[in-house]
């Protein structure tokens, strides 16, 4: 399956977004994850299953305001 | 337009000064902290509103600037289920919390409604090279995305960069630049 992430085109294996992430090895704390072009709320992560040719943006907030 | 600043410390209270400067006159505000003397080297507050609730010295500070603005102040820390509700009424809504958690969470909240976010990530530090515009759902991101506050103290000029650059795409989004009137 080829999908985008953060406008790099990867192979990889079937799988949902919060597989993704942890795949990755992201801390999902401060990670906001926008797939085809919508915000996906983290309670959500578990029920998407990416498709071929899917977007992600993996958006990893840090601190100070 | 009706533009909500979530959290009122370096981003907010400068986004807020500069959309009234700009002609914004209805704004929400909600935060739960008050003005501390360290908060003076960036943030839109003078030395004798120390220990007041900070939404309610720069709602004073913004009618200082525009006498009739409509401004309704809450002291309040958003848990995920008030951020859903508490910019119901508000155009845009401006993130400017401090914590990593707080800015997921806003924007996790108001991604179902769609309301239009401009968020900050990366405001800490000295170096204004890497400050930088993404776009990202229904929200604008404007920082440097890798200096975190834990790592490097905030300082007046990147904080009031990202904060202008922040109240300049709002003014965007509200036709602000197309009929400066506005209201």
């Amino acid at each position: 399956m080829q999908i985008t992430i953060n406008g790099k085109i990867e192979q990889m294996d079937a799988c949902t977004i919060d597989q993704l992430v942890r795949r990755q090895g992201l801390k999902p704390e401060a990670l906001v994850v926008e797939h085809n072009r919508r915000i996906v709320q983290q309670a959500h992560w578990q029920e998407i299953q990416l498709r071929e040719g899917d977007s992600l943006e993996l958006l990893r907030f840090v601190g100070g305001g | 337009m009706k533009v909500g600043i979530a959290g009122a410390g370096g981003i907010g209270s400068n986004v807020a000064v500069f959309l009234a400067r700009s002609g914004v006159r209805r704004f929400k505000l909600v935060d739960m902290d008050r003005v501390e003397a360290g908060n003076l080297n960036r943030q839109f507050y003078f030395r004798d509103q120390i220990g007041r609730f900070k939404v309610a010295a720069l709602a004073e500070n913004l009618r200082r600037i525009v006498p009739d603005a409509e401004i309704e102040s809450l002291v309040a820390r958003l848990d995920n289920a008030s951020m859903a509700t508490c910019f119901d009424d508000c155009d845009v809504v401006v993130e400017g919390f401090d914590g990593r958690a707080e800015k997921k969470m806003l924007l996790e909240a108001l991604a179902p409604g769609g309301r239009p976010i401009v968020s900050a990530s990366g405001v800490a530090g000295c170096n204004l090279d890497g400050i930088r515009t993404h776009c990202f759902g229904q929200c604008t991101v404007i920082g440097d995305f890798c200096t975190d506050a834990d790592q490097s103290p905030c300082h007046a000029p990147k904080v009031a960069l990202v904060a202008a650059m922040m109240a300049h795409v709002v003014l965007e989004k509200g036709g602000y630049y197309d009929c400066p009137t506005q209201k």
